[in-house]
């Protein structure tokens, strides 16, 4: 039995062009496969069976920055590796979007130090910080939907 | 428990050595820079030291000279060790390279002039090894700080946010 059936005539629905957009991008986020630290482990099991990313239409990591439009950047990012996640950053086409996982990404951590660059968005603009040591899963997922919250409500002037 | 000699140390040329200290049964020879060539290749060849675990550095900052450099000897045919150490000043910290003796010293020796900026003389590629090309210092000296950031609190996170650098859009 289909919806039709079940709920009858719904007839039209209006909503804007931003709305619509943002929904679309919102539910099919692709994030780009890799990590840095150990918080790259918590990012494997949210992926995996047990949080299961894919109800959240993000299981699909993809291994291109040309074919990803979310970043998330798991673990300490030391000043070696910073001109390469830089790079990586720019390669990805617009929209794009930053989540900094774990201490170390936000603030650098307990790696207060002249090798770690002091948080991720020295480098890079991060739209949602995740805190934790590393964060959980469900905590990753919660700042993955905090996401879609900002999406939704992204204006379409912003990527032009 | 072993049969096999104990380490002849009458074997070694007699002014080499300036210093044999022994602690919790670990031996420690300490030589000079001029003789540590001479010491390595006596402790490889007629002592069969045959492997080099590992050479590093230590700075003890206040005191001058400050640089004290170790070599890690195994033997693998006599299952035994020993450490040789050369001690450094910070004014002339200069020694040379036992690339010649034992192969894998290469990155090792790099290892400890990119961060202590320990010069060798004779090495065949002494670059930096670790810190990013173009890096100013050598990070594992005592001089250098060991924050780079101010530990934030409720009263003086606002000023180190304003002070902080962040990527544009």
């Amino acid at each position: 039995m289909g919806l039709e059936q079940k709920l009858g005539d719904m007839g039209v629905v209006t909503t804007t062009l931003e709305k619509a957009v943002g929904w679309a991008r919102s539910n099919a986020l692709w994030p780009l496969m890799f990590g840095l630290a150990c918080c790259a482990i918590e990012m494997m099991s949210v992926q995996a069976a047990r949080y299961d990313l894919a109800r959240f239409g993000m299981e699909l990591m993809r291994a291109s920055p040309r074919q990803a439009d979310l970043m998330i950047v798991a673990g300490r990012v030391s000043r070696k590796m910073a001109p390469v996640l830089r790079t990586l950053y720019d390669q990805m086409p617009d929209p794009k979007w930053v989540i900094a996982m774990g201490d170390c990404a936000s603030c650098g951590g307990v790696f207060n130090n002249y090798a770690v660059v002091q948080g991720v968005d020295e480098i890079v603009p991060v739209d949602v910080y995740v805190a934790g040591c590393p964060p959980r899963p469900e905590t990753l997922i919660d700042g993955i939907m905090k996401l879609q919250e900002k999406i939704k409500n992204e204006p379409l002037k912003k990527w032009q | 428990m072993s049969e096999l000699a104990p380490f002849e140390l009458n074997a070694l040329p007699a002014d080499a050595i300036s210093q044999t200290l022994k602690f919790r049964d670990e031996l420690t020879l300490v030589t000079s820079r001029e003789r540590i060539l001479e010491v390595l290749l006596h402790l490889r060849d007629v002592q069969k030291f045959e492997m080099l675990t590992d050479e590093t550095c230590v700075d003890y900052f206040p005191q001058e000279p400050r640089f004290s450099i170790l070599y890690q000897l195994y033997s693998i045919s006599r299952n035994i060790r020993v450490r040789v150490k050369v001690i450094l000043s910070e004014y002339d910290a200069t020694l040379p390279s036992v690339y010649s003796i034992y192969e894998n010293a290469n990155w090792l020796e790099r290892e400890i002039y990119d961060l202590f900026g320990i010069q060798f003389t004779d090495h065949p590629d002494l670059r930096r090894i670790m810190m990013p090309v173009g890096w100013v210092g050598h990070p594992l000296r005592r001089e250098v700080p060991h924050k780079v950031e101010e530990v934030a609190f409720t009263f003086n996170r606002r000023r180190i946010d304003e002070g902080k650098i962040y990527a544009g859009e």
